[in-house]
């Protein structure tokens, strides 16, 4: 029996890079990484600031354990980034303050 | 036998790690209708992790095992769900429900539920953390999840690392990050650990650990690792992200050595201190608890993987941390427990050869946490503006003010008056260090009832308030 998933039966196809725009940025993604994997082979280690203290927080768990990796995916807020793997034409916002413009800015 | 798909399957199995996959595939080669469930996109769990366009994971370790395994539950046709979280286990006269959501919502609902008449949890464990001051900043991570990345997504979390904690799982996250190209700045180990690396004989009684043991320490050399033992991680400094570490030599008591530092650069810091397992599932159906010669609270079982609770199984690291190889034999145990208490016949033989490699499994586990303790003065390199608690920003000055002036005695009124472990991971991450500082404060030792204070959640993950609500809606409609 073919393994189901939350998406079907269909397996993830890919095989193919994809581009991701990160607060309006481009990143490229190997199939298979995940968007959490993807942000740090681009450089990016925080996509998150602590309610209280405004602190970065980015992957931390790496197995969708500790929460630290939210983001919001396709407009879904609250995203586990080390689970969700990436596709193409994904969009990944941080909502953090300052970001989207200085992206926009470039 | 029934058709595959029927509504109410034999065996429910949660985990499809080294222990839940051998316990499936035991449990349908005894001709039991079995589904499996894995948060996960695809089965292997920790230890196989892999990407998908590989057919497993890199290296030899198991390989064959996780090849025939895998190829098992083809041939028997087992109903396989992945990327299903189960958040809700309940229990109605003869049969569970199983209660699934997807492990994140950029795909559709899935399957909602599962019913079967027994249930063998093979959940496994997470990373066990020490908090260290500085270990919030960005660039440091759970050693397993530097591992995670690079086994599922062929990542590097950084290109200077330090790893540090204790135990022989730092070994493969060094050399693994080491192969795929990162400088390996130090691997600080807490422990002296004789016994194991340096003389691989006293793991006679285990050969392939031995060999492993062996294994490491070349690759250790090949990749010319600095691997200090009796050395701890005290500090990470940065501002926005890791910048440098410093690093102590700790003395006989496990507390840092004055004076002797050195800070080192790095961008990546990978700690591990053994791990944690995951109770959340076993403890919703009533599983009762001990603490293991780690200092983990885990699940009791008895010799056929039964949980006290009829109907329910555990196995793997839920049971006890002991690694792949014991979790693939637990879950052979608990897949042929379950079927003969459902009146299949099974090879008694074959089970009493599997008691007796559980038994040498579990020795060989006692005798590595015993080499491997977590430092007993490790609380010494807390600063007041530590965070303790990562995900409600508690303090180490935030848990002592709670102990000192407000009374808290115990983790549960530590827990109300801090608030350590409520916020959105439910104490996983900070829970056996919350309760060990509550008992250091209080300057007693950590009993079980400190750490299930920590380790109890009525849900095994958030989940939307109308997915609760929907709960009593198909209760009614299975009455109608
Ligand atoms: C991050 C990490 C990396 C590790 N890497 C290695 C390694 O490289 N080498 C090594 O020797 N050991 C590694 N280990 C140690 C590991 O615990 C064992 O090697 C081994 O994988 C344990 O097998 P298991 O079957 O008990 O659990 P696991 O392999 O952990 O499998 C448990 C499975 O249960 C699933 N699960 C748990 N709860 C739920 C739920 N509520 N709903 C649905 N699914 C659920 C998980 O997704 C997981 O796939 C790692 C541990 C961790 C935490
Ligand atoms: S890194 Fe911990 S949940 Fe994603």
């Amino acid at each position: 029996m073919p393994p189901e998933t939350p998406s079907g039966t269909r397996r993830p196809d890919g095989g193919h890079p994809c581009r991701l725009s990160f607060d309006g940025r481009t990143i490229h993604a190997r199939p298979g990484q995940t968007v959490g994997a993807a942000l740090v082979a681009a450089g990016v280690v925080a996509w998150r600031a602590t309610r209280a203290a405004g602190r970065p927080r980015g992957l931390f768990c790496g197995i969708g354990v500790c929460y630290d990796c939210l983001i919001t995916v396709d407009g879904r807020p609250d995203q586990r980034a080390c689970l969700v793997p990436a596709a193409d034409g994904m969009r990944l916002e941080t909502g953090l303050p300052g970001r989207a413009a200085d992206a926009r800015g470039r | 036998m029934r058709a595959a798909g029927d509504p109410v399957a034999d065996v429910a199995v949660v985990g499809a790690g080294p222990a839940g996959l051998a316990a499936a595939a035991e449990a349908a080669a005894a001709g039991l209708t079995v589904v499996l469930v894995d948060a996960g996109e695809r089965p292997g769990g920790q230890y196989w992790r892999h990407g998908p366009h590989d057919d497993g994971p890199p290296g030899g370790h198991g390989r064959r095992t996780f090849a025939a395994l895998r190829a098992g539950l083809t041939r028997t046709r087992t109903r396989t769900l992945f990327g299903h979280q189960v958040w809700l286990v309940q229990r109605d006269a003869d049969r569970f429900t199983l209660h699934l959501r997807p492990a994140h919502d950029t795909v559709g609902p899935g399957t909602r539920a599962l019913t079967a008449r027994s249930l063998i949890l093979c959940p496994g464990a997470s990373d066990r953390q020490l908090p260290v001051p500085g270990w919030d900043l960005p660039g440091v991570m759970a050693a397993g999840g530097v591992q995670a990345l690079l086994k599922g997504s062929g990542t590097l979390a950084g290109r200077r690392a330090v790893v540090a904690g204790t135990g022989p799982f730092l070994l493969p996250v060094a050399t693994g990050l080491a192969a795929a190209g990162a400088e390996i700045v130090m691997v600080c180990e807490a422990n002296p650990l004789r016994g194991w690396l340096r003389d691989p004989g006293g793991a006679l009684r285990e050969p392939a650990k031995a060999v492993e043991g062996a294994g490491y320490a070349a690759l250790l050399a090949r990749h010319a690792i600095p691997y200090r033992t009796r050395t701890a991680v005290t500090e990470i400094r940065g501002e926005d992200r890791v910048r440098s570490v410093r690093i102590a030599p700790l003395g006989r008591d496990g507390r840092p050595r004055g004076g002797v530092r050195i800070e080192v650069d790095a961008d990546l810091v990978a700690l591990g201190w053994g791990f944690t397992p995951s109770l959340e599932l076993p403890l919703m159906v009533g599983a009762r608890t001990r603490v293991d010669t780690d200092g983990s609270l885990v699940a009791v079982v008895d010799d056929r993987q039964r949980a006290g609770v009829p109907g329910v199984y555990l196995a793997g690291e839920a049971t006890g941390v002991g690694g792949a190889a014991l979790a693939v034999r637990e879950g052979r145990l608990s897949g042929l427990a379950a079927a003969a208490d459902l009146g299949r016949a099974v090879d008694e033989g074959r089970v009493r050869r599997l008691q007796r490699a559980v038994r040498r499994g579990r020795r060989f586990a006692t005798a590595l946490h015993t080499a491997c303790p977590v430092p007993p003065g490790w609380t010494d390199w807390l600063e007041a503006s530590t965070i303790v608690c990562r995900c409600e920003e508690v303090t180490y000055h935030d848990l002592c003010h709670a102990a000192r002036d407000l009374g808290a005695r115990d983790p549960r009124t530590l827990k109300m008056l801090a608030r350590p472990g409520m916020g959105m991971c439910q104490g996983r991450v900070c829970g056996f260090a919350t309760a060990q500082v509550a008992a250091a404060l209080t300057g007693r030792s950590p009993q079980a009832g400190d750490l299930l204070a920590l380790a109890r959640r009525p849900l095994a993950a958030p989940v939307a308030l109308s997915e609760i609500a929907a709960l009593d809606e198909t209760a009614a409609n299975e009455e109608n």
